[in-house]
């Protein structure tokens, strides 16, 4: 303790501690945060209502009750149809680890089977629309710059110009759109996901969906081209400002503390 | 070839840049000119490149700015798209975003220079916020140089406008989102709003008219008053000579440094190849401005993320934080939610570009002052340049809140509530806090000059006492540490005169005297130690 | 001494000699004088002649390296296609041009910069010189005689004495400039009142701006969004961009007990109400509608309207509610509007009613 206090004032005191309080921060974080629910039960498959009948009253029917037709702690699911069943249990948004404004995606934790008897419960329930076939979303053949246009007028304004995501209200979000599969990109299309508004077929023809995802896909992922070099996020005036500050006016000192430097003198002798 | 020279004994000239040289003097008096520039002397330190930072960038934007000049069309006739962009093919826009298409797909190296452009401007403005802070802070600003301050600050508000105009003529989506900004802004004031924003677009917004007026102004209008500005900055710099910080052997009246020819020359034109480097590296790597992401501009479109350069930002927050104020009466309107924001944000420069005329006022201080100050010895400045740049940050973080809510997880109604608040509150509390470091920091370097510096070597005496040697210090930081003035106040003089007579104080100076109070009176500076306190304590009356 | 300091003066340099070198006269009992420049320090380069080589070689090697610098680019410049892309991390699919040419002119210019500077470090002659100032004020002789030659030559012109010439000078003087704004004029036409109007007017179909189709009430979902403008407004035309800027709608459905603004529900169809897409703040696209709390939010000021209650202002700087439209169906069984918007579209104005 002494040796400890002895060293207090050390240039790289604070430094230490900075890092001790960090590492307490998120040890504690990491600690309190809720845990993931455990996994669902893998079990074989029967018919697919009943059987999704059954995962349904398991993971879903704490909160959107018995019979899907909703508490005060979800919405009725009649009516919603398999694609919305597909998309929000797909992404890992459902079942829900806990109310809140707006319900992040997280990992998946049922098997593609296993959601498809849901949706398939689910869309006995009431008429909605059904998950899309790959032809229906596949981006092959798609117009690209209808598909860019298309984004603009109905999707940027929440989304970012490339998909990157925004702010909402009191907290909520438009999530990023890099990564995600095409199917679940047309289902949120369709069914209009927690507060993303629907954009329903009779609206917005199923080819002019995937014109939208042709687009998100040439520029919104790993293999998209970035001509000018690292996009600081394509989210942008803000970081490019941020870069500017750190990256070019920071070297520039730096440099300019070197040029006024003292040169090393010669050692007296 | 004649060479006669008017004096029979002069030297004739022998090598051919000595005679060019002469026949250079001949007409313009160039020895006359390099008699007392060529030897000039410039103080080194690292915060004395700031400028250069600046003037290097400007020059970069006019050399890469000549450039795009060649290949940008200023026009907003409709065309639909065929180049090599696919997510753009056949696409209508105007003329002027597709020829910046064209710059940044088709034109070898067009996008290089395009990014460097940018990125210059960036750093351009960027580099005069450090560079006015750095005067502001070291007082010098103070006689004689009061008129380059109005320079240089008229340069980093006509920066931020020549910004926005290059910003606004590519006609992308969100260049066009803040052409439709300033629109509305325009729209907001009161009587003549609508003229003038007719005036401005030639109709109706967004009209075929913006962006050949913007271009003018862009590259015409704003980069010659730029010009004019930085050569008078310039030649008011060799004209005062550089300041200095306090040191041994500166003084008011000398300058010490290394001269232009050749040090300084060396120095100062391998920044310029450095900035230029720096900038390219940056650009070679850095993405800025995709427009091509965006969209040619519709004003029926937006993207979130709408914002303005950094440089607008502060503006943008003053915007974004208003509450909609709106006044109706008599069949009008007073925008007041966006009219206020349009009023403070000259305000907000203003009160900078004020300040040293606001001081001089307080101290009636006629004397020319060429040592710069420590920001510690003048707590109140320094608190007050605290609390601008406090609510100069304070409403970047307002114009960025929905990139700040995305990525902290934050709500972006809890950082508007924060900014709001915040834009009254921190600025006191950073002033408050600001002035009190600087009197600690004065209190030190008291007992610096008095007790020596502590060495933190412990020593145990013989009769166990144990004590921290201090050592003393130089001459020269004991010079430096005691070489600044300090003003007192401005005095009223005697409620009654000699003869007594009440004297009345105009309202005028009672304010003056109760400013000067603040700025130079006993609870905001700490007295430096007199020559006779040193004396006493170090000859020999007890070590602390 | 000469303006310019002078390398003879080095003897001055000698530590002790308080304020020898242009520094006010020390006084011999100030503990805090001015010590006077300390000795000059020679550096290894200044007495090493191997080490002063070393320097040169580094300069000149930077200077090379500039050079290569150069060669690079225009090779880069010739080898490399426009449409070529390489990986390269962190940056993603780049442009080789871009990079290659970048980096290349970025080593080209560093060359020169940095060796210049490290020439002028370690080879120049880094000795500190001193040079005098002078003040900025003229002295009381000139001062008297600038004073003088003022007084002849405003006498000489009589400006003081002949104030009719005087006054209708200023005269003269103060109106010249009006011409200068009188000839502004036609920047643009007068705004008369056509920030009031837009292209809606009434039996004015709705048009969905992703199909180009009329829309029909069944069409329109609860909880979905679609952007409409009014029938006959084409891309193609000449004032498309000037029209759809104040035109542009934004159509939803809610359910119709959602609705709380009486009005509000009796100018929609079943539940489906239009409002302007354009926010009344200052004009941007505002359409960031959240189904489930009918807020809808603009991207550029964060202005909050309220779309189940007469689009009234929640948050941010807006100062009015959104216009709604009119709507209801023809014959044809579409969605067309029954007037033009209630009030002015877009941002306030003074003329604004």
């Amino acid at each position: 303790m002494k040796k400890l206090s002895a060293r207090r004032r050390h240039p790289l005191a604070a430094l230490v501690v900075l890092l001790f309080a960090l590492a307490a921060t998120g040890g504690l974080y990491a600690a309190l945060a809720p845990a993931p629910k455990a996994q669902a039960d893998d079990s074989a498959q029967s018919l697919a209502i009943d059987e999704g009948k059954r995962l349904y009253s398991v993971g879903c029917a704490t909160c959107h009750g018995m019979n899907g037709q909703g508490s005060s702690d979800g919405p009725s699911l009649v009516g919603v149809g398999s694609a919305a069943v597909d998309f929000q249990v797909g992404t890992g948004r459902m079942p829900a680890q806990q109310p809140g404004a707006q319900i992040p995606k997280k990992k998946n934790i049922y098997s593609q089977g296993e959601i498809d008897q849901i949706a398939a419960y689910i869309a006995s329930l009431g008429p909605g629309p059904s998950i899309p076939t790959k032809e229906e979303y596949s981006p092959a053949g798609a117009d690209i710059a209808k598909g860019g246009e298309l984004f603009r007028t109905n999707c940027s304004q929440c989304h970012n110009f490339v998909g990157k995501g925004g702010a909402l209200t009191d907290g909520k979000f438009a999530p990023s759109l890099k990564g995600v599969d095409p199917k679940h990109i047309y289902e949120a299309m369709q069914t209009g996901p927690q507060n993303m508004p629907s954009f329903p077929d009779t609206t917005m023809p199923q080819d002019t969906k995937a014109d939208i995802i042709a687009y998100l896909r040439e520029v919104d992922s790993s293999s998209s081209k970035n001509p000018g070099g690292f996009t600081l996020g394509t989210l942008g005036p803000v970081p490019e400002g941020l870069f500017a500050w750190v990256f070019g006016l920071g070297t520039l000192l730096g440099i300019a503390v070197w040029m006024a430097a003292r040169t090393t003198k010669a050692k007296k002798s | 070839m004649s060479t006669t020279t008017e004096s029979p004994t002069r030297r004739p000239a022998t090598h051919p840049g000595e005679r060019i040289a002469e026949w250079t003097d001949g007409r313009l008096g160039l020895y006359k000119l390099a008699k007392s520039n060529m030897r000039k002397i410039f103080p080194d330190h690292w915060s004395f490149m700031l400028g250069e930072v600046c003037l290097y960038s400007f020059t970069i934007l006019i050399l890469t700015g000549v450039y795009l000049t060649l290949f940008f069309h200023p026009s907003m006739n409709e065309v639909v798209y065929h180049g090599p962009y696919v997510p753009l093919q056949g696409v209508r826009m105007s003329d002027a975003y597709a020829s910046t298409l064209h710059i940044s797909f088709e034109v070898r190296g067009g996008l290089l220079i395009r990014q460097i452009h940018h990125w210059s401007a960036l750093i351009f403005i960027a580099g005069m916020i450090v560079h006015m802070m750095r005067v502001f802070f070291t007082g010098g600003f103070r006689k004689p140089r009061e008129l380059n301050w109005l320079f240089g600050w008229s340069l980093l508000f006509i920066g931020m406008f020549e910004g926005f105009t290059g910003y606004s003529l590519p006609d992308d989506l969100l260049s066009g989102t803040g052409i439709r900004f300033m629109e509305g802004a325009i729209l907001s004031t009161p009587i003549v709003g609508t003229y003038l924003s007719f005036f401005l677009f030639g109709g109706q917004f967004p009209g075929h008219d913006f962006v050949p007026r913007f271009y003018s102004v862009h590259i015409l209008l704003l980069p010659g008053i730029m010009a004019g500005l930085v050569a008078a900055h310039l030649i008011l710099i060799f004209y005062h000579k550089h300041t200095q910080f306090p040191g041994a052997g500166k003084s008011e009246k000398n300058v010490v440094g290394t001269p232009l020819l050749p040090v300084y020359m060396a120095k100062a034109g391998g920044f310029f190849f450095i900035v230029f480097g720096v900038i390219s590296a940056i650009a070679a790597v850095a993405t800025i401005n995709p427009i091509w992401t965006m969209g040619p501009y519709r004003p029926d479109q937006v993207s979130t993320g709408a914002q303005p350069d950094w440089y607008m930002g502060f503006s943008e927050g003053l915007i974004r934080v208003m509450p909609g104020w709106e006044i109706r009466a008599w069949g009008h309107t007073l925008v007041l939610g966006v009219f206020v924001p349009l009023m403070i944000f000259p305000l907000v420069m203003a009160a900078i570009a004020a300040y040293p005329f606001i001081e001089s006022w307080l101290t009636h201080d006629k004397r020319e002052h060429h040592i710069l100050d420590r920001p510690r010895n003048r707590p109140v400045r320094t608190g007050f340049g605290v609390a601008w740049l406090t609510v100069y940050f304070t409403l970047l973080i307002g114009g960025g809140n929905d990139i700040i809510a995305t990525h902290f997880h934050l709500s972006i109604n809890a950082i508007t509530w924060f900014v709001r608040v915040g834009f009254f509150v921190l600025p006191v509390a950073a002033y408050y806090a600001t002035k009190r470091i600087c009197l600690g920091l004065q209190r030190r370097d008291r007992d610096k000059v008095l007790h020596g510096r502590e060495t933190g070597i412990i020593k145990r005496l013989p009769h166990g006492e144990f004590i921290e040697v201090h050592e003393p210090l130089s001459q020269q930081q004991l010079h430096v540490l005691t070489a600044h003035a300090q003003p007192r106040p401005i005095e009223l003089g005697p409620a009654v005169d000699e003869n007594g007579v009440a004297r009345r104080s105009s309202p005028v100076a009672k304010i003056q005297a109760k400013m000067s109070e603040g700025f130079y009176g006993e609870g905001s500076n700490i007295p430096k130690p007199t020559a006779e306190e040193y004396e006493e304590i170090t000859s020999g009356h007890g070590h602390h | 001494m000469s303006e310019s300091g002078s390398h003879n003066d080095v003897s001055e340099n000698l530590p002790g000699e308080h304020g020898a070198r242009g520094s006010e006269p020390a006084v011999k009992s100030d503990p805090f004088a001015n010590p006077g420049l300390p000795p000059h320090e020679y550096r290894r380069q200044d007495i090493d002649e191997r080490s002063a080589k070393h320097s040169e070689r580094i300069v000149a090697g930077l200077y090379t390296l500039s050079m290569l610098g150069t060669i690079a680019f225009i090779a880069c410049f010739v080898i490399f296609d426009i449409d070529k892309y390489v990986y390269i991390f962190p940056f993603g699919h780049v442009s080789a041009l871009n990079f290659s040419l970048g980096l290349t002119l970025s080593v080209a210019l560093l060359g020169i910069g940095v060796g210049s500077v490290h020439w002028a470090r370690t080879l120049m002659s880094d000795e500190e010189i001193v040079d005098e100032r002078h003040r900025a004020d003229a002295d009381d002789e000139l001062r008297e005689n600038i004073r003088q030659q003022w007084i002849t030559g405003a006498k000489e012109s009589g400006f003081g004495r002949r104030r009719l010439i005087r006054s209708t000078l200023y005269g003269a003087l103060a109106l010249v400039p009006l011409s200068s704004i009188v000839i502004l004029r036609d920047l643009g036409p007068l705004p008369r009142n056509s920030l009031a109007h837009t292209l809606w007017s009434k039996g004015k179909v709705l048009i969905n701006s992703n199909t180009n189709m009329p829309l029909r009430p069944e069409d329109v979902a609860v909880g979905s969004l679609t952007f409409g403008q009014p029938q006959g407004l084409s891309e193609a035309d000449e004032d498309f961009q000037d029209q759809i800027a104040k035109s542009a709608v934004m159509i939803v459905r809610l359910k119709p007990e959602d609705i709380q603004d009486k009005r509000e529900a009796d100018w929609g169809h079943e539940g489906i109400v239009v409002f302007s897409k354009i926010c009344t703040h200052v004009g941007c696209p505002i359409s960031l509608y959240e189904q489930q709390t009918h807020h809808v939010l603009c991207p550029c000021h964060q202005s909050t309207f309220d779309l189940s209650d007469g689009a009234r202002v929640i948050f941010g700087p807006a100062g009015h509610p959104l216009p709604q439209l009119r709507i209801g169906v023809n014959a044809d069984g579409n969605l067309v509007a029954l007037g033009d918007f209630s009030s002015p579209v877009g941002p306030a104005y003074w003329e604004r009613p």
